[in-house]
């Protein structure tokens, strides 16, 4: 089961600003461990941000993304208690998702 | 009768419409799986992006660890519809595509896994059309394998 997310957002001029830390690997398929074997690929593939239930960010992921992803985006027209949800799946169908309300 | 049904096909097709909004894009996985920039940029529709200096990548000059390189990206095209991000040197050059939709900026902020110093390639389109920009991240450890 994945491990929670971390989200923040906050008003900035007529926009809120997001920033979400994610949980995961982000397995290359490259690295190996300490036995020398190689460590399976299992990556986070998509990501859907949504604002008051309507999708803002539609977004696909490669391995390339660093290991317990960073996410920053803007809202335009946004305001102060508008709900945003983050929701993510990996390549293995594991899901998570998170939301919260846009602080003033 | 016949307006009848018309309104309640309407109504479904509306209805699927709104449910595709929930379902994410499916997987460029031909593209996610190209070796070559060339390849990659193929199979997102790119035949000649024009440079921009309306894209500003942020990033460092110098990235110390490969494994986790900042970068942001603003665009300040017109009706930017999405950004995709492309380490020229990477294994898997295509990293990322993110498509924008319902007020949100053309702007995102992420961090990236970079196996040598490369070109970073920052891809825009907007309006139907193309339009590019890229700048060089030195890397003093790789971070891919390791």
């Amino acid at each position: 089961m994945a491990e929670p997310m971390k989200i923040r957002a906050k008003m900035e001029g007529d926009a809120a600003d997001v920033k979400v830390l994610m949980s995961h690997p982000m397995e290359t398929g490259q690295r190996k461990n300490e036995k020398g074997e190689l460590v399976p690929v299992h990556f986070i593939q998509s990501v859907i941000a949504t604002h008051n239930g309507k999708t803002v960010l539609d977004i696909q992921w490669s391995q390339s993304i660093a290991r317990n992803p960073f996410l920053g985006f803007r809202v335009k027209g946004a305001k102060a208690g508008d709900k945003v949800t983050i929701s993510w799946t990996d390549t293995t169908g594991d899901k998570s998702s998170i939301d919260t309300t846009v602080a003033a | 009768m016949v307006k009848f049904l018309m309104a309640s096909s309407a109504l479904a097709a509306a209805g699927l419409l709104g449910m595709r909004s929930a379902i994410a894009a499916v997987w460029n996985k031909t593209g996610f799986e190209s070796k070559t920039t060339a390849e990659a940029l193929k199979t997102l529709g790119v035949s000649g992006a024009t440079v921009s200096r309306e894209i500003q990548i942020t990033a460092p000059e110098i990235a110390e660890n490969g494994a986790q390189v900042p970068v942001t990206v603003t665009s300040k095209i017109p009706n930017t519809q999405s950004i995709s991000i492309v380490v020229d040197k990477n294994p898997f050059p295509l990293s990322c595509t993110f498509e924008f939709s319902n007020g949100a900026e053309s702007y995102i902020s992420t961090r990236l896994k970079m196996g040598q110093t490369s070109n970073v390639i920052a891809l825009i389109k907007a309006d139907g059309k193309f339009f590019t920009a890229a700048k060089e991240i030195k890397v003093t450890i790789g971070g891919c394998g390791g």
